[in-house]
């Protein structure tokens, strides 16, 4: 199956038979697919399985060697302008948060908007309050991200990428690093942003999470889509063994 | 610049390699001391020589030079300058590698103390046959970092008016009037001298750093 | 021994010595700022795509730590007007202490740069900031919080190896020292006094860093 990029008005994102390899060693086979403006994806499948570095080659994290894949009719070449074009539109959230260390949750909420954005202070300032407000933290603005929770920094990290003000969202395992009390919190606010209407790709294990929020569940193996469907079909009735292998494991533990 | 000028720079050479060897064999043996009363249970020993480290190395080495030089005049020792450079430079080296060697005895685990102690070995012993073996590992790629230090700061032996390598250079500039050539040719034969030295400090931290993981 | 002391010089040259103290101290931080300038675009060559780049900053580290900065202070004496650059000894201390602190800053900062995660880098990247803004604005300060300690006592040495800077008769501290000598031959007296200053000199300069390092390091890690 192909997929062009001009065939639905409202497609956000086309990967068209994208390969990928580190050395010699196959990471992503022949990826196609296509996800529309607000539509949510959850990624999943066993570790090693190329899903997060599927979602990383959309904002060239990591580059592909194969195949076309375009954001918001962007085509992501190698070359630098239209790699800036889709970071300024693609929100990236880690399995390590990675907020930076020096700065407090308001500063890093405000320093790509002032800095890619070229917004001033004063409106940097006022996007990143709104937004901490919106993910339920904006008492902790002033404070450093060693002084918040996993779970207080994981939304801080949602805030920060929101405040480009992104046409999609990515989630690259949200919730793993995170001690099972602190789930909750960020997968509500997860489950907001998706209410909101964002398009939203996430690798995440939170089956509970893709059965509420998924239109569609992805499952990969070894490199390769092996299927997807809504989230209904996909749990009650998975087509190929590997999928029932994996649901198994991950359901019954 | 001839074959005698470049002859004259080698001469020069062998004595900053002999300031070199006798401040580092010196060194270590002063060193190892300082070290030792750093690392003991006897507070005045303890004291002394952290005052002792800390004064030399707050203070340039060019001025330890000139102390000692003109201070053993001082007190009436008639000595060759090489002795009296010598002497400031075991004196500096002493320091830095008293400082390097406590580093690294305190780095080896103190189960290894206790150990020993639990063993009943008196402190000689302790320190000759378990601490110091393991100590002396951790610091090589430090002491042999000192060690290039220490052969570039006995350049400064040529402002006290010394005649080793630099000041062979220095004089050998004046003579002929090429003092890019001859400096180009000074600073090469250091070069030859400190790399190797660097690389094989290199090496080890790197192996070191291996058999840690 | 029927020598006996004499600091009336010493003291008679003090408003000198003071003002040479000044001297060591500008040529000090002067040196410093041009070795962290030098260290930073040192590091970003020597990190680059460019193999040449690389080559040449391994190259320029590697040539300084290999020799003497005295020898490096003299040839570049000699170079720079060579080069169409007549500048007075003291510039010229300046430049060369740069170049000496910049190569073993280079080792250090990338020492540093190296200590940071890769995700720190890639969430900067993902955020849309350029190669450079990363740098500049997230690599930079936790990096340089790594490796102060090791930039302190590097620096605390090129504070000391000024005094080597009186060999081109530079203004500072020591070749002041050395002319209050040759006028009064208590040479003891003279270089044991301004022994002390340096002391405090350094001392200075650690304080200084410390403070420095609790201001600007202050936000907590885990």
């Amino acid at each position: 199956m192909t997929y062009s990029s001009d065939a639905q008005a409202d497609t956000m994102i086309t990967l068209d038979h994208v390969e990928k390899w580190y050395g010699a060693f196959k990471a992503l086979h022949d990826i196609s697919m296509s996800v529309r403006q607000g539509e949510k994806i959850v990624l999943c499948g066993p570790s090693g399985s190329g899903k997060s570095t599927l979602i990383r080659c959309i904002n060239y994290l990591e580059p592909h060697q194969k195949g076309e894949i375009r954001v918001d009719g962007i085509l992501l070449g190698h070359q630098a302008k239209a790699i800036d074009a889709i970071r300024r539109e693609v929100g990236m959230v880690f399995q390590q948060f990675n907020l930076f260390p020096h700065l407090t949750v308001l500063e890093n909420c405000m320093l790509a908007p002032m800095r890619a954005l070229g917004l001033s202070k004063a409106a940097a300032e006022d996007r990143a309050r709104g937004l901490l407000e919106r993910v339920k933290i904006a008492e902790q603005a002033a404070k450093y991200p060693a002084q918040l929770s996993g779970g207080q920094q994981q939304r801080v990290a949602i805030a920060r990428a929101l405040c480009m003000q992104p046409k999609v969202m990515l989630f690259d395992e949200p919730t793993s690093a995170l001690d099972p009390e602190m789930v909750k919190e960020v997968l509500d606010t997860m489950i907001g942003l998706a209410e909101d209407g964002m398009t939203m790709i996430c690798v995440t294990h939170e089956m509970g999470f893709a059965r509420q929020v998924a239109d569609r569940v992805i499952f990969m193996a070894e490199g390769a889509i092996v299927e997807q469907a809504p989230p209904a079909e996909f749990f009650s009735n998975p087509r190929h063994e590997r999928t029932r292998k994996f649901l198994g494991e991950i359901l019954n533990h | 610049m001839g074959k005698d000028e470049f002859v004259f720079l080698l001469v020069g050479l062998k004595w900053t390699v002999v300031l070199s060897a006798v401040g580092f064999v010196c060194g270590c043996l002063g060193g190892l001391a300082v070290a030792l009363a750093r690392t003991s249970d006897i507070k005045v020993l303890n004291k002394a020589t952290a005052a002792y480290i800390g004064v030399f190395q707050g203070t340039p080495l060019l001025m330890q030079l000139f102390v000692v030089y003109y201070g053993l005049a001082l007190v009436g020792f008639k000595i060759d300058a090489w002795i009296a450079v010598a002497i400031g430079l075991t004196l500096h080296a002493s320091a830095y590698l008293g400082e390097i060697w406590r580093g690294s005895i305190e780095a080896v685990p103190r189960g290894q103390t206790e150990a020993a102690k639990a063993l009943s070995l008196k402190y000689a012993s302790r320190m000759r046959d378990v601490i110091l073996p393991q100590a002396l590992r951790i610091s090589l790629p430090a002491t042999i970092g000192f060690l290039v230090q220490l052969i570039k700061g006995t350049s400064l032996a040529s402002i006290v008016g010394f005649t080793e390598l630099t000041r062979a250079g220095n004089m050998i500039s004046n003579q002929i009037f090429q003092p890019l050539t001859v400096f180009a040719i000074v600073g090469l034969l250091y070069f030859l001298m400190c790399c190797p030295l660097t690389i094989f400090g290199a090496h080890l931290e790197r192996r070191f750093a291996a058999s840690t993981r | 021994m029927n020598y006996q002391l004499d600091f009336t010089p010493v003291i008679d040259g003090l408003p000198n010595l003071l003002l040479g103290c000044l001297g060591t101290f500008l040529l000090a931080v002067c040196g410093m700022l041009l070795a962290i300038v030098i260290g930073i675009g040192g590091v970003i060559l020597r990190t680059s795509k460019i193999k040449a780049a690389r080559w040449a900053m391994i190259g320029f580290v590697e040539l300084i730590r290999n020799t003497p900065f005295l020898v490096q202070i003299f040839f570049l004496y000699f170079a720079l007007p060579l080069a169409g650059l007549r500048l007075d000894p003291t510039p010229t201390a300046i430049i060369a202490l740069g170049i000496n602190g910049g190569a073993y800053a280079i080792e250090i900062i990338r020492g540093g740069v190296q200590s940071i995660s890769k995700g720190q880098i890639e969430a900067g990247l993902a955020l849309g900031l350029h190669r450079a803004q990363v740098f500049r604005f997230i690599v930079l300060k936790p990096a340089l919080r790594a490796i102060f300690p090791s930039l302190t006592s590097q620096f605390v040495l090129l504070t000391l190896s000024t005094s080597i800077a009186s060999a081109i008769s530079a203004y500072e501290l020591t070749s002041v020292s050395q002319r209050i000598e040759s006028e009064s031959f208590r040479s003891f007296e003279v270089y044991f006094t301004v022994t002390a200053f340096y002391l405090v000199i350094s001392w200075l300069m650690m304080r200084l860093f410390g403070l420095f390092s609790s201001r600007y390091f202050a936000y907590p890690v885990k």
